[in-house]
């Protein structure tokens, strides 16, 4: 019964965070609850992963509510921290190596009695080993000695993260350790193997980290209960984070959604492209297949289409507050640019630059972006944005390259710090090109607030889309193509 | 496999010992499509051993690998059943005069007159069999629907005949690259894996296990150097398969200890691209 209540709880986290779980994985999670018992934590997550979560980018969000949910369960993860037996032989064992180390005689006894310079010592210790056990049990113990947990304290978990990593000097960890493994190795490493040294240490200070993290978590939980809990570690799953309010750490789950993402869009638009539309009657194949029916032509074989690509344009606003959209949106299609006959790329903010050549002269998107972002001669004035300017000059440059092929993108927010908004440019850019869109990354409820004119420009337009996640950019460039 | 799986730690042991190391994520899985007799959706990157683990598991089991490969265009003629045209022409060819057209009718419409297709060959299989099907996310979104019935209820309909249901349960492995969304109702009636790459211990098991001669010193570099890579930002990063191409190479060009600079000569077995070759080759050589 305890179990039902506990499994029941967890799956409305689960929809509640955005997890499409139907009636029917819920049931054979219940059944694959039953084949697997609680206390073997890894395998009952798997398990409940396997029949719970369909897709990979919601795995770690499913992991998060997990360890809310179920961390507290099973006799090695109590909140308890000390004296228990697993770590005082730990702790006797480290006792040893010391001793024959250094031999620093010191009595036995619980890691309470430590100073935090003998943890800090320790860590160091654990780290140049990878000693998984005890980092689990130092991560335990600093959390437990440094993050100054009260409880009802209504503090946020990276609160004490950042007082537990700040007494333990993680920061400078990497550094020590580098030093530590330079003493201790009879001769020069090569950069080679510095390299790979780096890369190893990085990794159990990562692993570290995560550790704390869990602890903090644990106690967190013990603290406020599961469900208080989960609402606050509530994140967006990737396709649905916002562009303009994305943190760095979520900016890099964007990034590697995006990736799969492209592939899935090409794969698709290319069988769109291949199927759907019947072309002419081919003759000779027909002719050819009719031999297996006596020469009746009795399965007629018709030519694949070849409907014509078309033409892009994209015109992104570049400035401050909408860099990261425009950034995705140019990521986007530029991955996909085997799905039109031509891609060029100008961006803005009150001066306009064209950067298809920055795509051009290299197969690393990134790369690109980034010469655009440093690169691209996009100030005129004052370095705020100003459609009007830009729109007009790119009227005056590129306006005749517009052909009836055309589609044309525009990027931004729309606002214009109350600057002429020029938005006959855009009546021109319709009626001489295939159609034009707007992109918006603001919710469109903002929208024709303060200096957003997006709805003056949006009238000359084919349309103007509401662009704030993966989800919807997907949903766009899909219709495009 | 008349016993079934004792425990997750069996299935994990028993995998080994047919050379494949499942981390505990697969063998969970493994364990508990086979107890609750579903079937089970394996995606991740291409060449992280999708495929093998179908093939080790028929292995373990002692079971036949029936391989349904898909591709666009794949209908249900050469997936499930079709019935055999020639030989119902010549069944009624043969005797014209003696029968009567009913039971002309209701003979060439029976199971000798049926050419079974993978799916169906899966099912109406007496012995043991494990059925892979590969590369689904191939075949058209419409075509998944023939997959539905055999995958909750292990039968196949065939309007002439009736119901074949399955005589064992076989254990299904679907694979995807994941080039497409899978319907949600395929979805729902499959256990899901994902298979990512492994980390540096796995992988370096994985090298010696493989590449029997290679020294575990070497083994190790190996799966350091490939971790690092794959932490780079890179358009593919390098499979596992690729990762054992490698090991294989250096072997065979007697390389005990790997150096930047060979390493950096060596770069195009583990990654394809040249854009990538540059990055990574930059990214070994120099350090701050």
């Amino acid at each position: 019964m305890k179990m039902l209540d506990l499994m029941s709880g967890f799956i409305t986290e689960l929809r509640n965070a955005g997890l499409p779980v139907s009636l029917t994985e819920n049931l054979d999670a219940m059944e694959a609850v039953k084949e697997i018992p609680i206390e073997d934590r890894q395998a009952f997550k798997y398990a409940l992963g396997a029949t719970l979560v369909k897709s990979n980018s919601h795995w770690r969000a499913f992991e998060t509510i997990f360890e809310v949910y179920f961390s507290l369960r099973g006799p090695e993860y109590n909140i308890v921290g000390d004296g228990s037996p697993d770590e005082a032989e730990l702790w006797r064992e480290q006792q040893d190596a010391q001793r024959q180390g250094e031999g620093r005689g010191q009595s036995g006894g619980s890691m309470d009695s430590l100073t935090p310079e003998e943890i800090a010592q320790m860590l160091v210790q654990a780290l140049m080993n990878g000693d998984q056990a005890m980092m689990r049990a130092l991560a335990r113990q600093s959390v437990q000695r440094f993050a100054g947990m009260e409880p009802g304290r209504p503090v946020g978990g990276t609160y004490y993260l950042y007082r537990t990593l700040r007494n333990l000097d993680l920061e400078n960890m990497l550094d020590k350790l580098m030093q530590a493994n330079r003493d201790a190795a009879e001769e020069d490493l090569t950069p080679l193997e510095e390299r790979l040294e780096r890369d190893e240490f990085n990794n159990r200070i990562d692993r570290f980290k995560q550790e704390v993290e869990a602890e903090i978590r644990r106690r967190l939980v013990a603290d406020r209960g599961a469900e208080a809990m989960a609402k606050t570690l509530r994140k967006p799953l990737p396709e649905d984070v916002d562009f303009m309010h994305a943190s760095r750490e979520e900016m890099q789950g964007l990034k590697k959604a995006l990736q799969p993402l492209t592939r899935k869009l090409a794969a698709r638009l290319a069988r769109k492209r291949r199927h759907g539309r019947r072309g002419p009657l081919d003759f000779r194949n027909t002719v050819r297949h009719s031999l297996s029916y006596g020469g009746v032509p009795a399965d007629p074989k018709f030519k694949y289409p070849r409907p014509s690509k078309p033409e892009l344009m994209v015109v992104a606003d570049i400035s401050g507050s909408v860099a990261a959209f425009a950034r995705f949106t140019l990521m986007l299609v530029y991955a996909i640019q085997g799905q039109f006959s031509k891609v060029r790329s100008f961006v803005f903010i009150d001066g306009i630059d064209e950067v298809t050549e920055y795509f051009k002269a290299t197969e690393d998107i990134g790369e690109a972006i980034h010469r655009v972002n440093t690169e691209a001669d996009v100030v005129w004035v004052d370095g705020h944005s100003d459609y009007g300017h830009a729109f007009e000059v790119f009227w005056e440059r590129y306006g005749k390259d517009i052909n009836a092929k055309t589609t044309i993108l525009l990027l931004g927010d729309a606002r214009n710090n109350y600057h002429a908004t020029q938005s006959w440019v855009v009546k021109e850019m319709r009626k001489r090109g295939r159609h034009v869109y707007w992109l918006n990354p603001e919710p469109r409820s903002y929208w024709n607030t303060g200096d957003s004119v997006v709805g003056e420009y949006g009238g000359f337009t084919d349309g103007v889309y509401e662009c704030r996640n993966l989800r919807q950019l997907e949903a766009f460039v899909e219709k495009l193509a | 496999m008349e016993n079934g799986f004792e425990s997750v730690q069996q299935v994990r042991d028993g995998l080994k010992k047919v050379n494949y190391l499942a981390d505990e994520g697969i063998a969970g899985v493994v364990f508990l499509a086979q107890r609750l007799g579903k079937p089970i959706l394996v995606e991740g990157p291409a060449g992280t051993g999708k495929t093998q683990l179908a093939k080790s598991v028929a292995e373990l089991t002692d079971a036949r690998l029936i391989r349904l490969q898909c591709y666009e265009g794949l209908d249900e003629s050469k997936a499930l059943y079709e019935w055999n045209y020639k030989k119902q022409l010549l069944r009624i060819q043969a005797d014209k005069s003696s029968d009567s057209w009913s039971e002309v009718h209701d003979d060439i419409f029976s199971e000798e007159f049926l050419l079974t297709r993978p799916l169906l060959e899966a099912i109406s299989s007496t012995d043991p069999v494990v059925l892979l099907i590969d590369e689904v996310d191939r075949v058209e979104v419409e075509t998944e629907a023939l997959l539905l019935e055999i995958l909750s209820e292990y039968q196949v309909s065939i309007p002439e005949l009736g119901t074949i249901t399955a005589k064992q349960i076989p254990m299904v492995f679907l694979t995807s690259n994941n080039t497409r969304e899978l319907s949600e109702a395929l979805k729902r009636r499959c256990l899901y894996l994902h298979v990512d790459y492994p980390d540096m211990e796995r992988e370096k098991e994985i090298v010696q296990t493989k590449v029997p001669d290679i020294s575990a010193n070497l083994a190790d570099q190996i799966a350091r150097i490939v971790r690092s890579i794959r932490q780079l930002d890179l358009k593919k990063a390098p499979s596992v398969s690729e990762t054992l191409d490698w090991a294989r190479m250096l072997m065979l060009l007697g390389i005990e200890n790997i150096e930047a600079q060979e390493a950096k000569e060596t770069l195009h077995i583990l990654l394809k691209y040249q854009t990538d070759i540059a990055k990574a080759a930059k990214e070994l050589s120099v350090d701050k």
